[in-house]
């Protein structure tokens, strides 16, 4: 048996296979540990007085009633807070030109957006502390508001921080190849400005921490719902003036990320303050208002692009000019000029197009802070790009599919890179595109649509090719000088039982990372998987590592986990070849027991722990047995395994009421090695239908004087049930050659494409009238609006 | 959001809950099923000083048909109506209407009195009662009153009710064979408050409609007939009731839609509505 | 003040004194422990805190917990430890109806309800009925999926 050997290869494997995830039974019962609801003695609670201006001066706080108030025990200024709790700035070193400016976690003598914390007041109860909140007197002084990114950008715009100069946080641009020989050999040009709400995550368990400081151990240890353990370990002892000893992060069950619990807020970073200074344990939990007011938001991007053509098909260049506004300030630590900076590497990127223009700039304004959601600048790229391809195919007239077919990256161009540079290993455009096709079966939706169209009926097809940047190398944040990890560590143990436990650095968020994980360790060990124990989510007990985010849970933290496993395995095999005086290379482990070259079960792993743990004595005395492995794993042959696929979405357009009903979604997508077939679907549903809510619903909406209008769960709308379709998955795989697993990720997939093919299939239904939409989301007044019903 | 510190009373009977709120009129909300106060004082956008919570009060939880009418409990549950054999018998546009009230949890809790003097302009069941001409029976310090429902909604949450007075039931009269009914909203999403919505009444003869009542929600501060379209339609003129909209309505701009949007909108909802009533008919 | 309020929680009968303003919600978790009834908006929109109350699901943010003086309340706990909703857990299971499982005890307990009044709805139903319950995770397909499997197979055991 070689370690090289295929993970499918191998008997009693579980790589490949739909296996249920072992955390389920418990949260179906409510069994489930999440932070909001633990509860430690002496517990207190915090709320906090934030600002209802964008931009105001803190003349003074008089906290006088506040503090006689029932239940209080504490009110904390932003400067008060700052004697234990140092500022931070949210840039990256790689991100040349971004700036920022120092952000603390309670404001000290200004408050730049609209719910910024201003003070802490920490009670028994929330609602005691809900209660003296609202006797806090905050007098401001308003300062001018700078509430949209056209206006930050203009040459007489008041700068937010003064001491920046003006309000442009980053611009990159890029040119490659040759743009303007391309647009004027072009047959056909056609333009369009992208516009993309701003919308945010809203997690269905508000972010919550609750930071427990002891002074006898002089140790914070911090019950946090995050996706990144250890950079919190290290932010938090960073700035509170500790080593990373003397913190301890937890994770348990978290009520759902997406990206938006990696970052530092300033509101977590003042409740582990507060747990130091008040020497107990302090639990925040947002409520769901503070949620839209302080969640990152994302996306919001106005974006320019241009295509050419030529009258066979071929796209000779793309163009775009995008623009984006973060807020006040970058978010800690990994900057919020990353969305902006992807929308450039990604534009035309599933195409072999060479031709290529970008600007990106990125604007502070006085709303809340922005910063990486899932699938991070994925969808504005998406649907900049093939938003433009639907537009040149009908300026020449030409089929959607087929200009795709023209112009995508041939399967077997790889390794390839794109114009922005991105570096391509393996990738499957045209396999993807034809099994899409075959799945929805186009050509009766093509001829459905022309009958439909004949009575009245507007259904419109949209397909959408994209590509996915997942299981990010050291590229991403790590030589910009954050300490974010790019390699994941996992340790396994056989236990005395024979069973199998795995500590792991990656984080469970609700994909099924515990499932993915037990079933590498248990078909790189030879265990069964009822034998196998995941434990995550604890800096004091895991291998270091970077945990839940841009889809590399699996992808890398699955691959230490098999090497671990592989490792374990060799080391029970030397036990075994002692016990059995057989050469351990002719012995394999399947379903928990060593078997030989006959496969004839030959003795246990509950034996050989036996053996080890209670009877060393019966072994060599030259012989020591290892039963733990630990291996780590960080992607070193490409900078990110790129993944690609494609969607497509049948709609119908009520044009009379401009309403959109979702009739189907269709998905083909590669994530390279599939491990669990039924956790890679629903990872593409749920990340289809936050697309979707961005399609068609999800925008955060600000007034003139950048008051958030609908910071509610009644006025932000979601997709529920009933708006959203059945959504129909196929696979392509492509493992990468990068890791022994060879899978990739495939977590934003689904969310990177779903706009691009609502919008695209929108345009298609309402081509008789010449409508060309390129605004999310895509509301019915709108939808009116580019018929001419109402102005 | 905890909701601010409030007292707390569930009277036994009407009497003494009229009782109380004569003594705390100022500070005291009556408490029905709560599916819109609760947001509201959790959201701390209410802080009352005392809940009467009339709840209790089985009395008026009910739903009785007479020879031409139906009368129906102030504190009867929308899952009630929703259920109801006699209201899908006597009454179809109540249920047609009530499934569009949210959602089954809130259904299960919310009451049809709470709905009506809550008068949430963009509320479903407001405007039944206007198309319906339903009579709406409060009673208070001075004794009990009957409001038409065309009296009763006065604004955005402002109805006729007086400092101290309970809405008690509803009285929809006028039923027979020969009515008929349409409903028809235009809602972002299932269950939400609808951009516009419109319920119609009217008599159905062979040759035509009579008694046309059409109300529109979501459309102004409170549900408005539209008395000039009503009369076209019963003339038989979609088109003239169409364009008699635009005098009928004065619509509410606001982040959902534009005036004209939901002008527009109503001209297509109204032939939505009337061609249920042909449907229903054929 | 706190009022005294006695119901039976789970077929347990519970006496306490509770703060008017305190919802129901935050009583089943802070003071009974019970914190599978899980919190996300508390303006009643989200769903994540569904109870039974006197056998029909609410919202228990939308419900003080002086208003359940005498009710009798179902929680996640309870209708697990009952066996009632097995085949529904099971059903949600086999198709990873859940993934960060913090919709899931309100959900389950709408979908309870859903197949109690209509035992055989199609998936627009299922769709409709479960409207009022927000899942960021699934995008919805799977639950429907396991609603409907759940159904079909209650219709099997009848027959």
């Amino acid at each position: 048996m070689s370690e090289g050997l295929s993970p499918l290869d191998r008997p009693n494997s579980y790589i490949g296979r739909a296996v249920p995830r072992p955390n389920l039974a418990r949260l179906l019962q409510g069994r489930g540990l999440y932070v909001s609801d633990m509860t430690l003695p002496r517990m207190v609670h915090v709320a906090f007085v934030r600002s209802p201006y964008a931009h105001a001066r803190i003349a003074g706080i008089d906290a006088g009633a506040a503090r006689t108030a029932p239940g209080v025990v504490a009110v904390v200024t932003g400067a008060e807070l700052a004697e234990v709790c140092t500022p931070w700035v949210g840039v990256l070193t790689h991100m040349k030109g971004l700036k920022s400016a120092p952000q603390h976690a309670i404001a000290v003598d200004r408050a730049c957006w609209v719910g910024e914390a201003v003070a802490a007041v920490v009670a028994t109860t929330r609602a005691e502390a809900e209660d003296a909140a609202a006797l806090v007197e905050v007098s401001y002084e308003e300062l001018p508001v700078v509430a949209d990114m056209e206006a930050a950008l203009a040459p007489d715009a008041p700068a937010i921080h003064p001491d920046l100069g003006d309000n442009l946080a980053f611009e990159r641009k890029l040119d490659a190849g040759d743009v303007e020989a391309a647009f004027a050999s072009a047959d056909a040009v056609a333009q369009a400005e992208f516009v993309f709400g701003r919308h945010t995550g809203v997690t269905l368990e508000a972010r919550a921490m609750l930071a427990d400081w002891n002074p006898g151990e002089q140790r914070l240890t911090v019950y946090q719902g995050t996706q990144a353990p250890h950079m919190m370990q290290n932010i938090i002892a960073k700035h509170l003036g500790l080593e990373e000893t003397q913190v301890r992060v937890v994770c348990k069950d978290v009520g759902g990320s997406f990206g938006v619990k990696v970052h530092v807020y300033a509101d977590e970073m003042a409740t582990a303050a507060l747990a130091r200074m008040l020497r107990r344990p302090v639990k925040y939990v947002a409520d769901r208002v503070e949620s839209f007011l302080t969640d990152i938001h994302a996306r919001d991007h106005r974006c320019k692009g241009r295509i050419a053509v030529n009258r066979q098909g071929d796209i000779l260049a793309f163009e775009i000019d995008d623009l984006t506004a973060i807020g006040p300030y970058s978010m800690y630590p990994r900057t919020s000029a990353i969305e902006a900076n992807q929308v450039v590497n990604l534009v035309g990127g599933p195409y072999k197009t060479p031709n290529y223009r970008a600007r990106a700039r990125v604007a502070f304004t006085n709303r809340n802070v922005m910063c990486q959601y899932r699938a991070v600048g994925h969808p504005i790229a998406c649907s900049v790009t093939e938003g433009l391809v639907d537009l040149a195919a009908r300026e020449i007239g030409m089929d959607p599919v087929e200009i795709r077919r023209r112009n995508l990256l041939p399967d077997d161009s790889y390794p390839a890179q794109s114009a922005s540079g991105m570096k391509f290993e393996a990738l499957s455009h045209h396999a993807a595109l034809d099994k899409l096709v075959a799945m929805m079966n186009y050509p009766a939706l093509r001829a459905e649509q022309t009958d439909l169209r004949a009575k009245g009926i507007y259904r419109g097809v949209g397909l959408a090719s994209f590509i996915e940047v997942t299981n990010p190398s050291a590229a991403f944040y790590g030589v910009g000088g954050a300490r974010i990890s790019s390699q994941d560590g996992a340790s396994v143990r056989l236990d005395a039982q024979g069973a199998v436990v795995c500590h792991a650095s990656v984080t469970e968020q609700g994909q099924g990372t515990e499932a993915i994980l037990a079933q590498v360790v248990a078909s790189a060990v030879g265990a069964t998987l009822d034998k196998v124990r995941i434990i995550l989510g604890d800096t004091d007990h895991t291998p270091y590592g970077g945990g839940t985010w841009a889809s590399r849970a699996a992808g890398i933290g699955g691959e230490a986990a098999w090497r671990a496993g592989v490792a374990l395995r060799e080391n029970i095999l030397k036990v075994a070849g002692v016990m059995l005086q057989a050469d351990p290379s002719a012995l394999d482990i399947t379903e928990g027991q060593v078997i030989d070259a006959t496969g004839q079960a030959r003795v246990g792993l509950d034996e050989i722990a036996r053996v080890v743990y209670f009877r060393p004595d019966t072994l060599p005395a030259d012989f020591q047995a290892e039963l733990i492995a630990t291996r780590h794993y960080a992607p070193k042959a490409y900078p990110f395994a790129f993944t690609n696929g494609v969607q497509a979405s049948w709609l119908e357009v009520d044009i009379k009421t401009g309403f959109i009903r979702l009739l189907g979604h269709w998905v083909v997508e590669d994530c390279g090695r599939i491990l669990n077939p039924q956790l890679v679907d629903e990872q593409i549903r749920g990340g289809v239908v936050q697309g979707l809510g961005a399609a068609l619903f999800e925008k955060c909406e600000y007034d003139a004087r950048a008051q958030m209008l609908n910071a509610n769960m009644a006025d932000y709308l979601v997709p529920m049930a009933s708006e959203t379709p059945d959504i129909q998955i196929g696979h392509i795989e492509t493992p990468t050659a990068d890791s022994m697993l060879g899978a990739k990720g495939a977590g934003e997939a689904g969310t990177a494409g779903a706009a691009a093919a609502v919008v695209n299939a929108v345009n298609d239904a309402l081509s008789p009238f010449g409508v060309r939409l390129a605004e999310i989301p895509l509301t019915p007044e709108l939808v009116l609006k580019a018929l001419g019903v109402v102005l | 959001m905890k909701s601010a510190a409030f007292d707390y009373v569930r009277p036994g009977t009407l009497e003494q809950a009229l009782q109380i709120l004569s003594e705390r009129a100022e500070g005291a909300r009556v408490l029905a099923g709560g599916q819109s106060l609760a947001p509201a004082l959790n959201l701390r956008l209410a802080a009352p000083e005392l809940l009467v919570d009339i709840g209790g009060l089985a009395q008026f939880r009910y739903i009785e048909e007479g020879a031409d009418a139906l009368r129906i409990g102030a504190l009867t549950r929308h899952v009630d109506v929703e259920r109801s054999e006699i209201v899908a018998r006597r009454c179809p546009l109540l249920s047609r209407a009530i499934a569009h009230v949210a959602h089954p949890a809130i259904r299960n809790r919310g009451t049809l009195g709470g709905s009506l003097a809550l008068a949430d302009p963009a509320a479903e069941l407001p405007a039944c009662m206007l198309a319906l001409d339903a009579v709406i029976h409060v009673a208070g310090p001075g004794g009990e009153r009957r409001i038409a429902a065309r009296d009763f909604f006065q604004g955005v949450f402002e109805t006729a009710l007086r400092p101290g007075e309970v809405l008690t039931g509803v009285e929809i009269g006028g039923l027979g064979p020969d009515r008929t009914y349409g409903f028809a909203e235009l809602s972002r999403r299932r269950g939400d408050f609808a951009i516009v919505g419109l319920a119609l009444a009217a008599r159905r003869s062979s040759t035509a409609l009579s008694d046309v009542r059409l109300a529109f929600f979501g459309v102004a501060d409170r549900p408005v007939l539209a008395r000039a379209a009503a009369s076209a339609l019963g003339a038989g003129d979609m088109s003239a009731a169409r364009a008699a909209l635009a005098t009928d309505l004065k619509p509410v701009s606001d982040a959902q839609a534009s005036s004209a949007m939901r002008l527009h909108l109503a001209g297509v909802l109204l032939e939505r509505a009337f061609n249920e009533t042909l449907e229903a008919s054929a | 003040m706190n009022q005294p309020i006695r119901l039976t929680v789970n077929g347990e009968l519970v006496t306490a004194a509770v703060a008017p303003r305190q919802h129901l919600a935050d009583f089943l978790r802070e003071t009974l422990g019970l914190t599978g009834t899980h919190i996300g908006c508390e303006h009643g929109v989200c769903g994540a805190c569904s109870v039974r109350l006197d056998g029909a699901v609410v919202r228990g943010c939308l419900v003080y917990a002086v208003q359940a003086d005498g009710a009798r309340v179902d929680t996640i706990e309870g209708v697990s430890d009952s066996g009632e909703i097995a085949d529904l857990q099971a059903a949600f299971a086999t198709r990873n109806a859940l993934q960060c499982g913090y919709c899931t005890p309100g959900m389950l307990l709408a979908a309870q309800e859903l197949l109690l009044v209509n035992a055989a709805p199609d998936r627009e139903t299922i769709r409709d009925r479960l409207s009022g319950n927000y899942c960021r995770c699934t995008g919805y397909h799977a639950i429907v999926d396991a609603v409907e499997a759940t159904a079909r197979a209650r219709a099997e055991a009848k027959r």
